[in-house]
């Protein structure tokens, strides 16, 4: 196994790691053939759940310019489409960055 | 090929296309990332290749640059994808009519935004193909792969990415994306739920922690105040066979 870096071996595992998350799930739930409301209502959830941690916290510890922008693009993803969103909310953190 | 098969994998291609525009930052930026903190251009892409999501690639690169334990980062790549759990869960029931390899290909290609394209299809009623789903994940993959490899090589050229707004790209991209679940029951409840929760496990645990925190907090609070009364009609029809 010399021709492999650990750095090599750490990915593989992680990638085994990661891959069995994305079937994890399924094969957990088909064992049940009727699901629950509240386990019905829990699945519904998971995007919104999962995804707002995925930017609640850098919107709120990374300082003053970057919890505007997050609170109007927030606005502003109420009306327009999700590219045009997120790049309006970039150029709006560069200016404020730019700014303060 | 079938003609049904083209129409299908053409239409998940027409939806793949803002995510593969939106994910090319964050590609291109992982690369560079990469080596910088070490890696060579090969594990850089090996990583794209196989572990194929973003946001843990990322908290794995910020650890090969300290002195961190193998079975750490692994652990903190896993934690980061815990989530993936509960998207192949919600998933398996959009794709129970795959053959055994079609899932065993679907879930490798389930990232975030596969994931909802596909929850957003399955709630419009329209059908779930085996090639609709290639049409959208194939290409978001190939060019995740391909923007590892070109970010690693000419990543030196960025110099300062905050100057660009680069760092926050995710976030917002991230945000609009739960926006477009704004329309299911009970959204907001768990939105906010899953905001405090991931701030506070930031704020007191630290990353990657977060993340499974607020996801769970937010879950719980839609299982909690998930309406489990039986529908109308059927109450009905316990009601004229109790009066019998």
């Amino acid at each position: 196994m010399d021709g492999f870096s650990v750095n090599v071996w750490i990915i593989l595992a992680a990638a085994l790691a990661t891959y069995a998350t994305r079937i994890g799930g399924h094969l957990i739930l088909s064992r049940f053939e009727r699901l629950h409301p509240r386990v019905e209502a829990a699945l519904n959830a998971v995007p919104a759940a999962v995804l707002t941690t995925l930017f609640a916290p850098a919107a709120v510890f990374n300082g003053t310019a970057e919890a505007l922008t997050m609170a109007v693009a927030i606005l502003i993803g109420l009306r327009l489409p999700m590219l045009a969103t997120v790049f309006i909310g970039t150029a709006i953190v560069v200016a404020l960055r730019a700014l303060m | 090929m079938t003609v049904s098969f083209k129409r299908d994998f053409l239409a998940g291609m027409r939806q793949c296309v803002p995510v593969v525009v939106a994910a090319a930052p964050f590609g291109l930026l992982f690369g560079a990332l990469a080596v910088d903190n070490g890696l060579t251009v090969g594990e850089a892409v090996l990583m794209s290749a196989t572990i194929y999501a973003g946001a843990s690639q990322m908290v794995g690169i910020d650890l090969f640059n300290g002195s961190a334990a193998p079975w750490l980062i692994v652990l903190s790549i896993f934690a980061v994808n815990f989530r993936h759990v509960l998207y192949s869960a919600a998933v398996g029931r959009r794709i129970s009519h795959f053959s055994l390899w079609q899932k065993a290909v679907a879930f490798f290609l389930l990232i975030d935004p596969v994931y909802a394209e596909t929850e957003r299809r399955s709630e419009a009623g329209k059908s779930m193909t085996f090639a609709w789903y290639l049409g959208i994940g194939l290409p978001v993959y190939l060019s995740w792969v391909a923007e590892g490899y070109l970010g690693a090589v000419f990543g030196g050229l960025i110099e300062n990415p905050e100057e660009f707004g680069i760092d926050f790209l995710l976030p917002l991209y991230f945000m609009a994306l739960v926006l477009g679940f704004r329309s299911r029951k009970n959204w907001l409840p768990v939105v906010l739920a899953s905001a405090l929760g991931s701030i506070a496990g930031f704020h007191f645990i630290g990353s990657p922690w977060h993340v499974s925190i607020g996801a769970i907090i937010g879950i719980a609070v839609a299982a909690i105040i998930a309406d489990t009364r039986p529908p109308q009609n059927m109450k009905a029809s316990v009601g004229s066979e109790a009066s019998r």
